[in-house]
């Protein structure tokens, strides 16, 4: 049993990342072009990753499944990226993005690496304003900033709702720039099936060409994995339809330890669900929180009657509404941490004063249309009330919007240590494929700092330390037999997926199962249902194999099985999950166990027998994987209850 | 709701593409266009016959992914949408629907609706970025840069790269997209410094992926999903003008 080494640097917390910068082996330029990265995704953490490698001098081989780069998911993000550059002078600090992430992911992230992020976060800034990205700026011509959940600061860089697309672009620009350098190669409409190992070394991948089908081999002398997170396990969140779990879940299975899976973000502003034909759910954005107030009626009377069509929102008078986000939290208000946010939302309609179909709260901006106008407000969120307008044929300028939480992004991942790489030596994951720097529940506008903290700034001088014992090691052969080893697992997988012949779409199969992993292990998880199922997903794993229809050919463009391959895996994961949740009889973050809870409803975390990452290594298909666990240490830090009351 | 479909079904690039006919029926109003064509694929499954390939991804309007030829629309009737945002509701029961992949010259068809944007990468690979490395960089307040300019800049740099301009120009003319680019960084002082170099090359890059000439018709600004203004063109104009005689 390998003993997880999270090889944090020696040194005081904020000497830590400059100490490791200072010792850690580098590689030659001429060394460089002999050494040959692949890097799996094109978000934000793989793009940033590829164009910064591709700019140091390595051959860098890059692989998305979408037709272009530019359509990563990383692009949806809406509401901004965090700083702590302190503009505003309202008591920033690298310290304080330090405290509000740890304390926002409810103690459950290494420090080090936490410390470490909001140290570059400030990096990122400058870098994208330097690339052209369009962050909003104020009449002066300094850039601007929001709030965000959370934070008593304003620390998040915006442009408009869109600052996702802008970053993504930047990102993407400058990674189209080294693809005309020849520094990388990219291959789009191409998804990952697998990863060789070769002498215990991750040497590269077994990929799908999308258009034909032709299965491919590609060596590296690294291999990154910048593929997201696995939140489409329950068929309805708000990733994009390909967003996929099976990069991630084929390295777990050759060696890779999976940390944290039962840690999922469930966003609380998110468009209700309203129909059984729905694909998706579409977010909006957490920045409409700082001006609109969340609110349920104060009456059960009041709530049916809005439910029966008999009442309109604009109808119940102010004291007869219960803005309760600000009742139960005065000190932050709306702007309360997602887990916490999303909780209330369920707890208010469980306890029968949701609106809609019963699923649904109001975000109401009629206060804050009438303290700083339409026009301002426009302004703001602009594309936002558009977006909502398409979806719902609802004027949020003139009736308070309908949210829901939904899931939304997945702290859980692969573990890494320090230097971002896996338990398979010359295996890195980084993004949301890693479980790192979020612990049980992530801050608004994090996400996209640690993509490009990650991909930016971190894995492209960590990677080095790997490379630089690597420079001896001529690019292999990819008629080795283990890629062909690889090659035929992929190969022998399609083709029973193929010949399964049943009867049921994989569709309608994801949708089943995706509703019973959010009924087990979403907004409330509990020891009986946990338990049961988790047989309930064998079972459901093995129907899937016999039961499941793909019309067409291996040899072509087939998204039908596409959707196969990735289902799969996601059954699996989704057991995991369980497997993760049950273990951990605490509640904490996003991860909320209903035996245990405070008598005000509050999550009841364990840290005398918790305060670790759970690390689980994959022992073979129908056995049991077994727990690896990391302590965490606060040595800088004081854990304590989290409270967003005062 | 129920409706008549008539789809665009091409095996391959080489392949002769015909219309297939295909009755639709209980759709919800409140569903979005591709839920709608998820149902009739779902159908399609249920009889063991291959479901219609489009492009799609976020399914939120914003990655780009998604372009339908819809009764001879780009991403159909309804304006400032992708494909992916338009509703059933924007239809009336019983109406006929076509619908078409993109169809220029520098798009091939891959199969069914799924056309090969690839082009349009090109021309970003060609000089669409300021050349700067990771790190080094000034201070991100360093340059203040005016209000309106910067909004300028965000108005361009909202597109989405999903080729409805070409789609719906007569001449499968690709310069909103450039101007897009272009003018973006037109506005910006970091843009500024490779402004001459950038404007040649992607012009000279979409010449020779075999994108038309604009004749200002100005569909492109009627059918992009982002609203991008015809204003950015004129900006490439005069861009493109300054760096030749210079």
């Amino acid at each position: 049993m390998a003993i997880l080494n999270s090889k944090i640097p020696e040194g005081p917390l904020e000497q830590k990342w400059n100490n490791y910068k200072a010792n850690q082996k580098l590689v030659n330029p001429a060394n460089k072009r002999k050494l040959d990265v692949i890097v799996v995704g094109t978000g934000l953490a793989g793009a940033s990753a590829s164009a910064s490698l591709g700019e140091l001098g390595f051959n860098v081989k890059t692989f998305c499944y979408q037709d272009s780069p530019r359509r990563a998911h990383s692009i949806a993000a809406q509401g901004g990226i965090n700083a702590a550059k302190n503009y505003q002078n309202d008591g920033d600090s690298i310290y304080r993005l330090f405290y509000d992430t740890i304390k926002g992911g409810d103690y459950r992230a290494r420090e080090a690496n936490v410390y470490r992020l909001a140290e570059v976060s400030n990096l990122i800034i400058d870098q994208c304003v330097a690339q052209g990205v369009p962050f909003a700026r104020e009449y002066g011509g300094l850039l601007d900033n929001r709030s965000f959940g959370g934070a008593l600061v304003s620390r998040t860089f915006y442009a408009r709702g869109q600052t996702g697309q802008q970053l993504l672009l930047g990102v993407y620009s400058a990674l189209m720039r080294q693809v005309n350098k020849g520094s990388v190669k990219l291959y789009t409409r191409h998804e990952m099936l697998n990863l060789v190992v070769i002498e215990g070394k991750a040497r590269g991948i077994i990929t799908r060409d999308l258009k034909t089908g032709k299965i491919e081999r590609h060596f590296g002398h690294a291999v990154v994995i910048a593929t997201g997170g696995y939140g489409n396990a329950f068929f309805l969140s708000t990733n994009a339809m390909g967003s996929n779990g099976s990069a991630v879940w084929q390295i777990y299975k050759k060696g890779a330890y999976f940390a944290n899976p039962s840690f999922v973000q469930i966003h609380p502003t998110c468009i209700p669900v309203h129909g059984d034909f729905q694909s998706k759910l579409t977010l909006m954005s957490e920045s409409l929180r700082n001006d609109g107030r969340i609110w349920v009626p104060g009456k059960k009377e009041d709530a049916e009657a809005i439910r029966n069509g008999k009442l309109k929102p604009t109808e119940i008078a102010e004291e007869d509404r219960d803005y309760y986000l600000e009742r139960r939290y005065p000190a932050f208000g709306n702007l309360v941490p997602r887990d916490v946010a999303s909780r209330a939302a369920k707890e208010r309609c469980d306890a029968g004063y949701g609106v809609g179909t019963g699923l649904a709260v109001y975000l109401d901006f009629a206060d804050a249309i009438k303290r700083q106008g339409k026009d301002v407000v426009e302004q703001r969120y602009g594309n936002l009330f558009q977006m909502y307008e398409k979806i719902t044929d609802e004027n949020p300028y003139e009736t308070p919007m309908m949210i829901y939480p939904a899931i939304h992004y997945t702290m859980g991942g692969i573990w890494v240590d320090y230097e971002l790489m896996t338990t398979i030596p010359g295996l890195y994951a980084i993004g949301e494929a890693n479980f790192s720097d979020h612990g049980a529940n992530r801050l608004g506008a994090s996400a996209l700092m640690q993509g490009l903290a990650d991909g930016y700034f971190i894995l492209p001088y960590t990677v080095q330390n790997y490379l630089s014992d690597e420079i001896l090691v001529p690019r292999m052969s990819t008629d080795l037999p283990e890629f062909k080893e690889a090659e035929d697992e992929v190969i022998g997988r399609i083709n029973r997926l193929m010949n399964i012949r049943g009867k049921e779409s994989v569709d309608s199969f994801h949708r089943r199962f995706g509703l019973k992993l959010w009924d087990a292990v979403g907004m409330a998880r509990n020891k009986e249902v946990l338990t049961k199922v988790i047989e309930d997903f064998k079972q459901m794993r093995k129907e899937f194999w016999k039961n499941i229809r793909i019309p067409g050919e291996q040899a072509d463009m087939n998204p039908e099985l596409e959707k196969a391959g990735r289902v799969a895996d996601f059954i699996e994961i989704g057991e995991l999950m369980a497997r993760d949740a049950l273990d951990r009889e605490e509640s904490c973050g996003g991860h909320f166990r209903e035996e245990h809870q405070t008598d005000e409803g509050e999550a009841l975390r364990n840290d005398k027998k918790f305060m670790y990452a759970s690390a689980w290594e994959y022992k073979g298909e129908d056995k049991s994987p077994i727990l690896h666990k990391e302590d965490l240490i606060y040595e800088n830090i004081k854990v304590q209850t989290r409270n967003y009351k005062k | 709701m129920d409706f008549t479909l008539r789809i665009w079904r091409q095996e391959n690039e080489q392949s002769k593409g015909r219309f297939e006919i295909y009755k639709i029926t209980n759709v919800s109003a409140d569903s979005s266009f591709l839920e709608m064509l998820d149902l009739l694929n779902q159908q399609l499954v249920d009889k063991f016959e291959m479901p219609i390939c489009f492009d799609h991804d976020c399914r939120e309007g914003i990655c780009g992914a998604c372009g339908l030829y819809i009764n001879g629309r780009p991403h159909g009737p309804d304006d400032a949408i992708t494909t992916c945002q338009l509703h059933m509701r924007k239809f009336k029961d019983g109406d006929t629907i076509v619908i078409e992949p993109w169809r220029a010259r520098p798009f091939p068809i891959i199969k069914d609706l799924v056309v090969d944007r690839t082009a349009l990468d090109k021309i970003i690979e060609a000089g669409g970025y300021i050349s700067v490395n990771t790190g080094g960089v000034p201070d991100a307040n360093e340059i203040p840069i005016s209000k309106k300019n910067a909004d300028i800049a965000m108005d361009a740099a909202s597109c989405i790269g999903c080729g409805a301009c070409v789609a719906a120009c007569k001449n499968a003319s690709a310069m909103l997209f450039v101007s897009a680019k272009i003018s973006q960084f037109a506005m910006l002082p970091q843009g500024r410094i490779e402004a001459k170099e950038r404007v040649k090359r992607m012009i000279d890059k979409m010449d020779e992926l075999g994108f038309g000439n604009c004749t200002n018709t100005g569909a492109c600004e009627a059918e992009c999903p982002k609203e991008i203004s015809l204003t950015h063109i004129a900006r490439l104009n005069r861009e493109y003008f300054a760096a030749k005689i210079s």
